[in-house]
């Protein structure tokens, strides 16, 4: 049974000097630019707890962004990082990691970044399995240039350049992701910190194309074209509708307004990936010249 | 034979052949690209070759994620390149702007086809110079080789790794198809090679600025994923530490140096071979294939008494304005043959400023130039000129 919005429990406050993760953000560039109630902070606090947790030596970690307000992940990070262009954060990412392949390479974009404009990267990335992890903040929208519709937009909602409601049919992120060849996909929202970090912290351990799907508000534009309330009424809502189901078909993750979120880990499987193919079939024939 | 993975001794290659083996002489270790015709010679040869020196090829989606994962590439450690023509140069732009703000060294090499769109596939234009000029929205320096020969198609993509390693930024060499499909002998000596290998920061992190220039106004150094640095880049507009800044006097620092750093450093940049100029009356700047056909027409004019020489540009940006306003003092004009309607033209008529006539020999594509055509221009300027 999902949680009622009053059943929520208090969050215990914690009262520090400064932030308990701060080695990992570059605090000469706080604060962020980031809507207050925005998903994106909790995004970005599951991230560095995750890397708290895996104990990774951080000149082995990487942050690469696309454009827009998840965009600027890799600004806050106090790690090597790098903001690209719009739509191929994951190309650049590809190229970093066939040159450090040792290292951990993790793509923090959007849903307007990594599938519209960058969809074809995706969907090449993972057929590749290049071994990347791909964090994407879906909000339904596109916050930065103020809300217009997307390709993730739920059939109906509003957006800036949809008034008359969306018209488009979207993508269900976890099935496009499963169906290209991702070898770990999770969907969570950005209630389930938690669970959250967990899967951030599975999918930057696999190694192969992983895809971490997060379900996230947008009270400033997505939310309130659709008055959908504030951020806290978001939050409410994804635990009224949440339903857990671990091992989903990812065909049936469809999100329509007022429909049930399904989330969980949807794909955990094994297959080579594209430096270790290279590997065997490419580099091992030249071996000895 | 190959001598630490650089092939040697003398070859029958084409200009295309001639350029992933002057990428692997240079140190190049990564290859990203897609097929397009008719630089897929390159492509084929680095997928044969990088695997032998240690190096990977990557083919990728389009032109557009080709030239990211150089970028990535590059941030990473390696010396990478891509290899395309037109179309796929078009789609490289934005990413190209990239690599001119975040100051990534790289190599794309244009194997120019007859535009615009689809135009020409399979036979020889140069119209892309401008597009190499100025192809990326906003302002920025640009460096841009230009090779007549498999012998120069080998030895300029070579240059181009060194130039983009000591001004930091994608280097371009605009080849065509004639050039790319032509065999000729290419005489390969390793012992001659000399690469120019990334500058390391010169400081330690806490001290380093990413983008602090040196008095050549290029950035000390370049720290690589995993050197402890802890880089941000961006294309935003940014401070020295890498950081976005919006306004418009970091605008104004920033990407005047990124302008600057090309013309401070132009005499070391620029190339140019010179035929003939001590006796000249007049003079022809060209470069690339266009090249191989004027040099048939200085030497028809030449027998009959017309006395022509040739600038032919290896470096097509910057271009030798010095050279140029120089000669305009003291010959009776110019005569540029390009395959397009008019390019470099436009920036030669610019620096001779009307001091004495400067003729286009324009040729739309497809084929090259006649060396008539170019002699008829010739005598039309000394018409002029008398
Ligand atoms: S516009 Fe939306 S996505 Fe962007 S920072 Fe504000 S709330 Fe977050």
């Amino acid at each position: 049974m999902p949680l009622k919005a009053k059943e929520l429990p208090a969050p215990e406050i914690l009262r520090a000097e400064s932030h308990p993760m701060k080695r990992y953000l570059r605090t000469d560039r706080l604060p962020h630019i980031w809507c207050s109630a925005c998903g994106l902070g909790t995004a970005l606090s599951c991230f560095v707890y995750a890397l708290d947790e895996m104990q990774l030596d951080l000149d082995d970690v990487g942050v690469v962004s696309g454009i827009g307000c998840t965009g600027r992940v890799a600004g806050y990070v106090n790690l090597d990082s790098y903001h690209t262009t719009h739509g191929r954060a994951i190309p650049f990412a590809s190229g970093l990691k066939v040159a450090k392949p040792k290292k951990k390479v993790i793509v923090f974009s959007g849903d307007g970044d990594l599938f519209a404009i960058g969809g074809n990267h995706f969907i090449h990335a993972a057929r590749r399995n290049i071994d990347i992890t791909v964090i994407c903040v879906n909000n339904f929208t596109y916050g930065m240039t103020g809300g217009q519709f997307g390709p993730t937009t739920p059939l109906g909602s509003r957006g800036t350049t949809a008034p008359y409601g969306n018209y488009e049919n979207p993508f269900n992120l976890p099935y496009v992701a499963a169906s290209c060849g991702a070898v770990y996909v999770a969907r969570w929202t950005s209630l389930h910190a938690r669970r959250l970090k967990e899967a951030m912290v599975e999918a930057i351990a696999k190694p192969g194309f992983t895809f971490v799907e997060i379900i996230s508000p947008c009270p400033t534009n997505y939310g309130r074209r659709n008055r959908l309330g504030e951020g806290i009424d978001e939050l409410r809502y994804y635990a009224e509708k949440s339903v857990i189901r671990h091992g989903a078909n990812p065909k049936d993750a469809d999100l329509y307004p007022g429909s049930e979120i399904l989330i969980g880990k949807f794909v955990e499987l094994e297959r080579p990936t594209f430096l270790e193919v290279y590997e065997e079939r490419v580099m091992k024939k030249n071996s000895g010249r | 034979m190959p001598v630490n993975g650089i092939l040697s001794g003398v070859h029958f290659m084409n200009g295309d052949e001639a350029c992933a083996e002057g990428a692997i002489a240079a140190g190049c270790r990564l290859f990203a690209g897609y097929p397009i015709t008719p630089q897929s010679e390159i492509a084929e040869r680095m997928s044969y070759r990088l695997p032998q020196v240690g190096g990977v090829f990557i083919q990728m989606e389009d032109e557009i994620a080709s030239m990211a994962a150089v970028l990535g590439g590059a941030w990473g450690g390696m010396k990478a390149m891509s290899a395309t023509s037109g179309p796929g140069f078009s789609l490289m732009m934005e990413n190209l702007g990239l690599g001119m703000m975040t100051e990534t060294p790289c190599v794309v090499i244009n194997i120019q086809r007859g535009g615009p769109s689809t135009g020409l596939p399979t036979l020889v234009g140069q119209a892309d110079m401008m597009q190499a000029r100025w192809g990326s929205h906003g302002d920025y320096g640009v460096i841009a080789l230009s090779p007549s020969s498999p012998q120069e198609a080998f030895e300029l993509t070579i240059r181009a790794f060194n130039l983009a390693e000591t001004y930091r930024l994608p280097v371009f060499v605009m080849s065509d198809e004639m050039v790319g499909h032509m065999y000729e002998r290419v005489v390969i000596d390793p012992e001659r090679i000399e690469t120019v290998e990334r500058r390391k920061p010169a400081k330690p992190p806490e001290k380093f600025l990413l983008y602090e220039p040196g008095p050549d106004l290029v950035p000390q150094g370049m720290p690589l994923f995993g050197d402890g640095y802890r880089v941000h880049i961006t294309g935003l507009t940014h401070d020295e530490r890498g950081y976005p800044v919006i306004d418009a006097e970091t605008q104004n620092r920033t990407v005047t140096r990124l302008k600057e750093k090309i013309a401070h450093n132009a005499a070391q940049i620029i190339s140019y071979e010179e035929r003939d100029l001590d006796s000249a009356d007049i003079v022809i700047i060209t470069y690339g294939i266009a090249a191989r056909t004027s040099l048939g027409a200085l030497e028809l004019a030449r027998k009959q008494g017309l006395k022509v020489g040739m600038l032919r540009l290896t470096t097509v940006w910057p271009l030798p304005t010095t050279k140029i306003i120089e000669l305009a003092e003291r010959i009776a004009g110019f005569v540029v043959p390009e395959i397009n309607l008019g390019q470099v033209v436009l920036e030669v008529e610019r620096v001779v400023a009307g001091k004495v006539p400067v003729r286009c020999v324009p040729h739309a594509g497809g084929d090259i130039h006649q060396p008539e055509q170019i002699l008829h221009a010739i005598e039309e300027v000394l018409k002029d000129a008398a």
